[in-house]
């Protein structure tokens, strides 16, 4: 007893705290092999380390009773998801954390795909149009004419932003995409159609001169195959 | 969102639960912890796995609904009092069910030893992952874990059951 509670008031060994990290696995190359071999050479060890297992071993079982959240959680989640826009103003802030956030869940070897990214950048757009939409200047469209593209003007003053249709390279990550558009101050407003998207850069006008210089600095991109001015 | 949702959405209600012991508040707890991974997705600078971030999330929510439910000393009263309270874990030593009475008695760990158990061993974070979620230096993870055996140990014992350590 007096042994025992003598024991009891020791401090405990550098090996003897690392003994549960050993059980579930998690211990460094080095470190496991110090206590594999403090193990061969300690019985005393050893026996913790029997009684260490068994309580690894009744851990997981009792946390796997536990059972798994019910639907009503995940559609709590998804309503609350679904009501954030109304609730904060997305940005273009926004839109590029979580595109960053999404590219750092994957792979570093994950390589682009033309649907991967094409599906990312359509919901990407997605939300920068919605952002749009707050600033657009109110136009009205004829009803009389049917062509393919409908006609409309401007109420406002404005006038249009340069547009460019711009193919990106193969390799490029969704957040390399994201960083340019950011850097651009650019906005996806259609796409990919071929591979090609229409962006348009900033909201105001620019001279010729301003549209070429922008369209040979979008050329010179890493990630851009192909940057031409469209209406 | 729905991916990750569906990776790891069980082992953080059960983290949870754990904690906060209540399977309502434990899914509400997942549903904020989510929307909070959600709006703050930017702050992810991916130094850590994905899980710890989460466990991390969820363990400071989990400790906010612990203190609006205000129930953390009722709490430590229940572990401290577990052979007053329940004769249990004597019941499954008749039984000779030691693994019951184990299973007993580390539902009945305060939730500091409760939630570094379960990081460690159902969870299986390492020492710095430890340190990063519970917000505690690394050596007081390690000191941490070896007194919530002890303690484990001691509550084992008052039911009855020696298992040659300490």
């Amino acid at each position: 007893m007096m042994a025992l509670s003598k024991k009891m008031l020791e401090e405990p060994s550098e090996i003897e705290m690392l003994l549960p990290w050993h059980a579930a696995g998690t211990l460094s190359a080095r470190d496991a092999r110090r206590v594999d071999e403090a193990l061969a050479r300690d019985p005393e060890l050893a026996r913790q380390y029997a009684v260490i297992r068994e309580e690894y071993a009744e851990t997981i079982s009792l946390n796997e009773t536990l059972g798994a959240p019910s639907a009503r959680a995940m559609q709590k989640l998804f309503a609350a998801i679904d009501a954030e826009p109304a609730v904060n103003k997305p940005s273009f802030n926004l839109s590029s954390r979580a595109s960053a956030f999404f590219a750092s869940l994957s792979p570093r070897t994950l390589a682009w795909s033309a649907s991967l990214g094409a599906l990312a950048l359509v919901l990407q757009a997605g939300v920068i149009g919605a952002v749009l939409l707050h600033n657009q200047p109110a136009t009205y469209q004829t009803a009389s004419l049917s062509t393919n593209e409908p006609i409309t003007r401007d109420l406002g003053a404005a006038p249009a932003a340069p547009r460019a249709l711009v193919r990106f390279s193969p390799d490029a990550k969704v957040s390399d995409i994201t960083a340019l558009l950011e850097h651009y101050q650019a906005s996806i407003i259609d796409g990919a159609r071929g591979g090609l998207f229409r962006l348009q850069f900033g909201t105001r006008s620019m001279t010729k001169d301003e549209v070429a210089n922008l369209m040979n600095r979008l050329q010179s991109e890493k990630i851009v195959s192909l940057a031409v001015p469209t209406p | 969102m729905q991916v990750l949702y569906g990776r790891h959405h069980v082992r953080v209600f059960r983290f949870g639960l754990r904690l906060v012991r209540d399977e309502q508040v434990a899914e509400d707890l997942i549903s904020e912890v989510f929307l909070d991974v959600w709006r703050q997705a930017g702050k992810f600078e991916g130094r850590s796995a994905v899980s710890t971030w989460l466990l991390a999330i969820t363990r400071f929510k989990a400790l906010s609904a612990l203190r609006r439910r205000k129930d953390v000393e009722l709490e430590d009263e229940a572990a401290n009092a577990i052979e007053d309270t329940s004769d249990d874990p004597e019941v499954a030593v008749q039984k000779k069910d030691t693994s019951e009475a184990l299973r007993k008695c580390l539902t009945s760990l305060s939730s500091e030893h409760r939630e570094i158990v379960d990081l460690v061993y159902y969870h299986e974070k390492s020492v710095e992952e430890v340190a990063e979620i519970v917000g505690i230096p690394e050596n007081t993870v390690k000191t941490r874990l070896f007194y919530a055996r002890k303690k484990l140990a001691d509550l084992l014992k008052a039911a009855g059951v020696e298992r040659g350590w300490p």
